[in-house]
């Protein structure tokens, strides 16, 4: 394995320089996952940077990222490798009838050869003669057989092929596996896996979060921004809002130039953080009236904003 | 690997005690613990906590177990290690001496700044300084909760909007260090542990008030909803269906030098479940039905075609409550002035509430219904109509009972759950998120419990 880590805080260091502020733990298991070679499965709820610590890995390692979405019904053809079967068809077609006597034998041989073989993530991942980052997306989203199929690609790097044989890792990739907790996992897969819970960050760090995506954003009017966020979270909804959607909202402010998130700012903008017409109702309720008093409480607060 | 003996030995029984917890530590995890712990530097407590969880603790709730026992053991596993050694702290004696006033603001301090080490003299120096002014109650939680209390910490209650109060978690992080120098001392002063115990059962019972934790609910909701979508899928994945699937015949027809022989279908996709959910909300399950109704809400959530009903004399539909009541509390509001579930005497008629479901809804019933009860089976000595049951249960496609009872008290007094048993796919109790689960796990393996017809 080429250049792995030496230490915890270069990790950390490295994702910080592409952008991600890794918390404590996302920083470590990123370091024990390439130190050890093992796949790290992490959980969390939707939106809080676990696509992204693929995507930020796999910049700062500098390796390519191959993402394999999964969803309900996705089967081996589409995760791990396909024949070409028309390929193959025209490659049968192509003999002529000379030499398809003769060329049978060859051609048997010929048709279920790597020429022929699509492949698809994994086996991608598996072969590529660089070292890269697997993302199994969602992985919570297929079926249990396709975990269990999963199994051999995960603990040993290889991947069987009836017709070739077994094709085994010339690399080792970092694989990451995501899944927002809709159904337990099997055993076996956690058995092989690092695990890693993301969480939504505390109101400092995504305070940091969002000052270095959006740095010319102020930082009162960007502190007072994740305290809302944060105060929206606390409340059910059917779905809170995530780090990208402060991003959002961040940018949206800059956009508009707003100099303070007062009732009205909110109201027009809350459609960014809060996506369900219930949650609307339940935010506007809740944080807006919180809001007016807060402004005009605030030293900048502008009196005429709370109609 | 001979100096380290000492902690190997100590994780070792740290992963026993895990496991007796419920969480399954296997070898090969152990192996992978240890592994990983060369890795890393020892010196920094957290980043050994973070790797042994890492390769330990696959779960959330796994790794909920592992927090609170993991400060626990290494605690212990250190107490005893000084009993052994004859190690003792020297106490602080300066404490008389301290203004009051002023170790509150170095508290404040501390916590604000979140430094460890400070925190936890500062906790010995408000342990000693209580202790003088013979306040110790002996009794450690309530010790810690004076202490807090003369200190004037008071957590930030207002959602961060409360201005100068200290971060909630940051306190409760000091209560943690006063905790366990309290525990410390004692253990100082008697000269022996204090017997481990298991984590009580109170730890992980279900969440009692609904806003505490919905979120556990409806995160075992969220599981139950994609195992019942499943459900059967294995068995019924391979049949045959009407739909040819082309790609896959081309690629079969290969063997047959791309000539189909042989047609390949599509799987059958998983049948969309219709679930009538029938919740209990008298007194004798108010306790229960507090937890029933937030499932109720988690799962209306989750599924589309879902009807739910609550019912204590008679029965009342309640869907269209949930569909336009986001806030839990309002639902259960609405649901108690306006079901109209009581008649006169608010006691549960199971019988009448059959006879009433029957008349009205059994016919909507098929075969692609599930129906899941959710209620104690206590008749209050009225007629059970056990019957009438087993008529909706045998309209509907698969019928579920969950008891908020312990299966203990089943059939004791006026409950007469072995009446409607026959009837249901599986009766289950359920009063943990635990129970809840496994409930999920038993539909989902397709057990189909003992069946009467």
């Amino acid at each position: 394995m080429p250049e792995s880590p030496s230490s915890v805080t270069e990790v950390r260091d490295g994702l910080g320089e592409v952008g991600y502020l890794a918390d404590e733990s996302a920083a470590l298991v990123s370091f024990l996952a390439q130190r050890l070679g093992k796949p790290i499965l992490v959980e969390g709820p939707a939106g809080v940077g676990k696509t992204e610590l693929a995507k930020a890995l796999s910049r700062s390692t500098g390796r390519d990222l191959i993402r394999l979405q999964c969803y309900e019904g996705l089967d081996e053809a589409k995760a791990l490798y396909e024949w070409n079967y028309r390929k193959q068809l025209l490659r049968i077609q192509a003999e002529t009838a000379d030499e398809a006597e003769a060329g049978w034998a060859g051609a048997r041989g010929d048709i279920f050869s790597e020429e022929f073989l699509l492949t698809r993530p994994l086996l991608e991942a598996i072969s590529s003669p660089e070292p890269v980052v697997l993302l199994i997306d969602e992985i919570d989203k297929t079926d249990q057989e396709f975990e269990a199929m999963l199994l051999e690609v995960l603990s040993d790097f290889q991947i069987s092929i009836p017709e070739l044989g077994r094709i085994e890792a010339k690399t080792h990739p970092l694989v990451l596996l995501t899944s927002n907790n809709s159904r337990e996992l099997t055993e076996a897969l956690k058995r092989r896996c690092l695990y890693l819970w993301l969480d939504y960050p505390e109101i400092e760090r995504e305070l940091q979060i969002v000052r270095l995506h959006t740095p010319e954003l102020d930082e009162t009017l960007a502190r007072r921004l994740v305290e809302i966020v944060q105060m929206v979270r606390q409340l059910d909804l059917k779905k809170p809002p995530s780090i990208a959607e402060s991003i959002d909202w961040a940018r949206t402010l800059l956009l508009i130039g707003a100099e303070d998130i007062d009732r009205k700012t909110f109201e027009d903008s809350m459609s960014i953080i809060v996506k369900h017409r219930s949650d609307i109702d339940l935010v506007s309720e809740r944080v807006t009236v919180k809001l007016s008093a807060g402004s005009e409480e605030g030293v900048t607060g502008l009196p005429g904003a709370g109609a | 690997m001979n100096e380290r003996s000492g902690t190997a030995a100590s994780l070792l029984s740290f992963f026993e005690e895990l496991r007796s917890e419920g969480v399954a530590v296997g070898t090969s995890e152990i192996l992978d613990c240890f592994e990983a712990l060369d890795e890393v530097v020892w010196t920094d407590p957290r980043d050994f906590r973070e790797a042994v969880a890492a390769t330990v603790a696959k779960s959330q709730e796994d790794r909920r177990i592992f927090e609170l026992l993991f400060d626990r053991h290494f605690f212990r596993a250190a107490e005893a290690e000084a009993l052994e050694q004859g190690i003792s702290e020297q106490r602080f004696d300066g404490g008389n001496r301290l203004d009051l006033d002023q170790l509150r603001e170095a508290v404040r301090q501390a916590i604000t700044a979140g430094n460890d080490g400070e925190m936890r003299d500062l906790a010995r120096l408000a342990i000693s300084a209580f202790g003088r002014r013979g306040e110790r109650s002996g009794v450690i939680g309530v010790d810690v909760q004076r202490i807090r209390r003369n200190l004037g910490l008071q957590g930030g209650r207002g959602d961060g909007a409360g201005g100068a109060d200290l971060d909630r978690a940051a306190v409760r992080e000091f209560e943690q260090h006063l905790r366990r120098e309290l525990e410390r001392a004692t253990i100082e002063r008697t000269g022996k542990l204090p017997p481990s115990r298991p984590l009580a059962e109170l730890d992980r019972a279900l969440p009692t008030s609904p806003a505490q934790d919905l979120a556990t609910v409806h995160r075992a909701v969220a599981q139950l909803k994609r195992r019942i979508a499943t459900l059967g899928h294995e068995v019924r994945g391979r049949q045959r269906s009407p739909v040819v699937d082309i790609r896959r015949t081309m690629r079969a027809s290969l063997e047959t030098g791309g000539v189909p022989l042989r047609l390949k279908h599509r799987p059958r996709r998983p049948r969309r479940p219709e679930i009538y959910v029938l919740c209990d909300v008298s007194t004798s399950v108010s306790s229960a039905s507090v937890f029933f109704l937030s499932v109720l809400h988690a799962l209306h959530d989750s599924f589309r075609k879902l009807r739910s009903f609550v019912f204590i004399e008679r029965i009342s539909e309640v869907t269209d409550v949930f569909e336009h009541e986001r806030d839990f509390r309002k639902i259960a509001e609405r649901i108690s002035s306006e079901g109209g579930v009581a008649d006169v005497s608010g006691y549960t008629d199971y019988g009448r509430v059959w006879l009433e479901f029957g008349d009205e809804i059994a016919e909507d019933l098929g075969p692609r219904s599930t129906v899941i009860v959710l209620g104690d089976a206590r008749t209050n000595g009225r007629e059970p109509h056990a019957a009438e049951f087993g008529r909706i249960a045998e309209h509907a496609g698969r019928t579920f009972w969950l008891n908020p009872e312990p299966k203990l008290y089943w059939n004791y007094g006026d409950s007469v759950m072995s009446a409607y048993e026959p009837y249901c796919d599986g009766a289950f109790e359920c009063w943990t998120t635990k129970h809840l689960e496994n409930f999920v796990n038993v539909i989902a393996s397709g057990a189909r419990g003992a069946s009467a017809n």
